[in-house]
């Protein structure tokens, strides 16, 4: 089930993305049933004002929609090449904004992100996931892209953790909150990162991103499409999970973000189309009894061998020591 | 110098072949979204007859419409007669009305006092006259200038610095001459604008592969290896590139660095401008 309603990237601060409609959730299917939400939008460079009255907008929209989780983009409230703007843009856990964007997550769950400062002045990548009216769980991107035309380590801290949690999921009442993981763009590119999730038990792979679009040779259309397309597909079916990805439009500089929001199932399959390059609500009901059809299909999860890797991890350790 | 024949291989030329559509749509956003983000709604671009500028303003038409893009045409009394009617041909096209600014008068009543001035000076002259046009045709029709400088040209640097290089902003930049060709094609401009052989036209008869002295097709796939690639020069030669015009290509590049880039500016503060006081250009956009 899907609802992608597509509007000009342009017109960002004026008028309402329209609401999904609500012919979409369909009643009474299965009790596991969650509906998300992914808000494709072009954030406005360095304007968190703006940013956060549009997020307060589309989650209202979201949730009056049946919505349990809406996912924004990496940097939803602040744009992405920041540079210089890093520590001007910056928010603490207990500012007002977040307090907002909070307080608007007591009937969805919201995963925003921003750039999170720490008491000892550092800065980071942060996508934060908002449940109940308070923040829930916060990702640290550990992955910042310092080549090509990235620039991330020059102005933000690394994350150290890798951790998954349960999504309340609030809204949708389901039997019981699922374990999710979230993962912010670069970080996809780290298999190691989306096996660390897997073994923590993760049925739900979040993925805010802000991918600039490049490679245009002919035949292969987008060329950062197509490696994320591989990606999401082969992560969600290797680790028998849906994943949520949630990328940016709009221009920064000239730089252009190429959307293709998508939802995955568990065997590797779009829910439907990828969005295109406009902002849009993109919405899809999921559910664990697809999780469970698909582990049952394929017993990946069970018959992974932590132990190998582990032995084999310890191993390298102690040769790395010895050198 | 003259090169060897050209020896691009297929990879060559399918690294060198656009996907036509996505480029166009990706431009046309570009164009769309760059202008209305500052508070702009119109452009105004220099139509030479060329088939850069006459690409560069189908973008603009098809991203804010032919009511908001202003073509400018600057003869010389020496430029080609055809050029002016490929212009012309161009702007009935896309639907707009050139206006037409001659800059025989000044740039003559300049040369009066320095008679000997050679051409690469009258060149350059023209060039930049042709830029302070645009530039107050944009502050008189509240319009951003549209570049129409490609890849190949900025690279070889093959262009006047604050001339033809200056722009608002630049559709162009990251596309290859012959890719230019290929988008040009896909978007149906004239083929008399096509097929001609490419000239800046600042003097008569003047031709750019004539004067570069080799063609668009082998320096941008020779371009393409050793920049989008970063080949080394043995890899270079083993896709059967002359060592000689590697050097030259190479040294072009270097040498027109410069023009690439903004000023200088002499470092004595912690923040200096452009190296560590560093924000987007979209700032308070």
């Amino acid at each position: 089930m899907t609802v992608t309603d597509a509007r000009p990237a342009a017109s960002v601060a004026s008028p309402p993305v329209p609401a999904p409609q609500p012919t979409t959730v369909r009643p009474g299917a299965d009790p596991t049933d969650v509906v998300v939400t992914l808000a494709q939008i072009a954030p406005r460079l360095g304007d968190v004002g703006a940013n956060l009255e549009r997020h307060l907008e589309l989650i209202d929209e979201a949730a009056a929609a049946g919505a349990a989780l809406v996912v924004f983009p990496e940097l939803s409230l602040t744009g992405y090449f920041l540079k210089d703007l890093v520590p001007e843009v910056a928010l603490r856990e207990q500012s007002a904004e977040l307090r907002r964007l909070a307080a608007a997550s007591a009937s969805v769950d919201v995963v925003a992100g921003c750039v999170l400062e720490s008491d000892d002045a550092r800065f980071y990548n942060a996508a934060l996931y908002f449940s109940g009216g308070r923040i829930h769980h916060v990702h640290r991107k550990v992955y910042l892209p310092t080549y090509g035309l990235f620039d991330e380590a020059r102005y933000l801290a690394q994350g150290d953790r890798i951790r998954s949690f349960t999504a309340p999921l609030g809204a949708a009442q389901p039997p019981r909150p699922w374990q999710a993981g979230v993962l912010v763009c670069e970080d996809m590119w780290h298999p190691t990162a989306v096996g660390l999730l897997a073994r923590q038990g993760v049925e739900l792979f979040i993925c805010p991103s802000a991918s600039p679009g490049r490679g245009v040779v002919r035949g292969h259309a987008l060329g950062t499409a197509g490696s994320y397309d591989s990606m999401t597909r082969t992560y969600a079916q290797l680790f028998t999970s849906y994943l949520l990805y949630c990328n940016r439009v709009g221009f920064e500089d000239g730089i252009n973000f190429w959307g293709g929001s998508r939802v995955v199932g568990p065997d590797g399959r779009l829910l439907d189309d990828p969005a295109g390059a406009d902002e849009c609500l993109v919405t899809h009901r999921i559910d664990l009894a697809t999780i469970r059809r698909a582990r049952i299909a394929n017993p990946l999860l069970r018959d992974e061998r932590h132990d190998i890797n582990d032995a084999e991890t310890e191993r390298l350790r102690n040769r790395r020591a010895l050198d | 110098m003259t090169s060897t024949t050209p020896r691009p291989s297929d990879s060559a030329t399918d690294a060198l072949s656009i996907d036509s559509a996505v480029v166009r749509d990706l431009l046309v956003a570009f164009v769309r979204n760059e202008v209305r983000k500052v508070g702009f709604e119109r452009v105004v671009v220099g139509l030479s007859g060329g088939v850069d500028s006459a690409l560069s303003a189908a973008i603009a038409c098809q991203a804010l419409g032919p009511e908001n893009v202003l073509p400018v045409l600057m003869p010389y009394r020496t430029s080609s007669s055809a050029s002016e009617a490929d212009a012309r041909a161009v702007s009935a096209q896309l639907g707009l009305t050139p206006t037409v600014a001659d800059i025989s008068p000044q740039i003559d009543a300049y040369f009066d006092r320095f008679a000997d001035a050679d051409r690469g000076r009258r060149g350059n002259k023209m060039a930049r006259e042709r830029m302070t046009i645009l530039y107050d045709m944009s502050w008189a029709h509240h319009a951003l200038v549209i570049g129409t400088s490609n890849k190949t040209e900025l690279l070889l640097g093959y262009g006047t610095v604050f001339g033809d290089m200056a722009s608002a902003l630049n559709p162009l930049g990251d596309l290859y001459k012959t890719q230019v060709f290929a988008l040009a094609r896909a978007v149906g401009l004239p083929a008399a604008v096509i097929d001609k052989p490419p000239s800046a036209d600042l003097w008569e008869g003047q031709s750019d592969e004539q004067e570069l002295g080799f063609g668009y097709p082998l320096v941008d796939s020779l371009l393409y290896y050793m920049v989008d690639e970063r080949r080394t020069r043995p890899e270079l030669r083993a896709l059967g590139f002359d060592d000689d015009f590697i050097e030259d290509i190479g040294r072009r590049v270097r040498g027109s660095q410069y023009k690439r880039r903004p000023p200088i500016i002499a470092k004595l503060s912690a923040r200096t401008i452009d190296r560590d006081f560093r924000y987007p250009r979209d700032w308070g956009s």
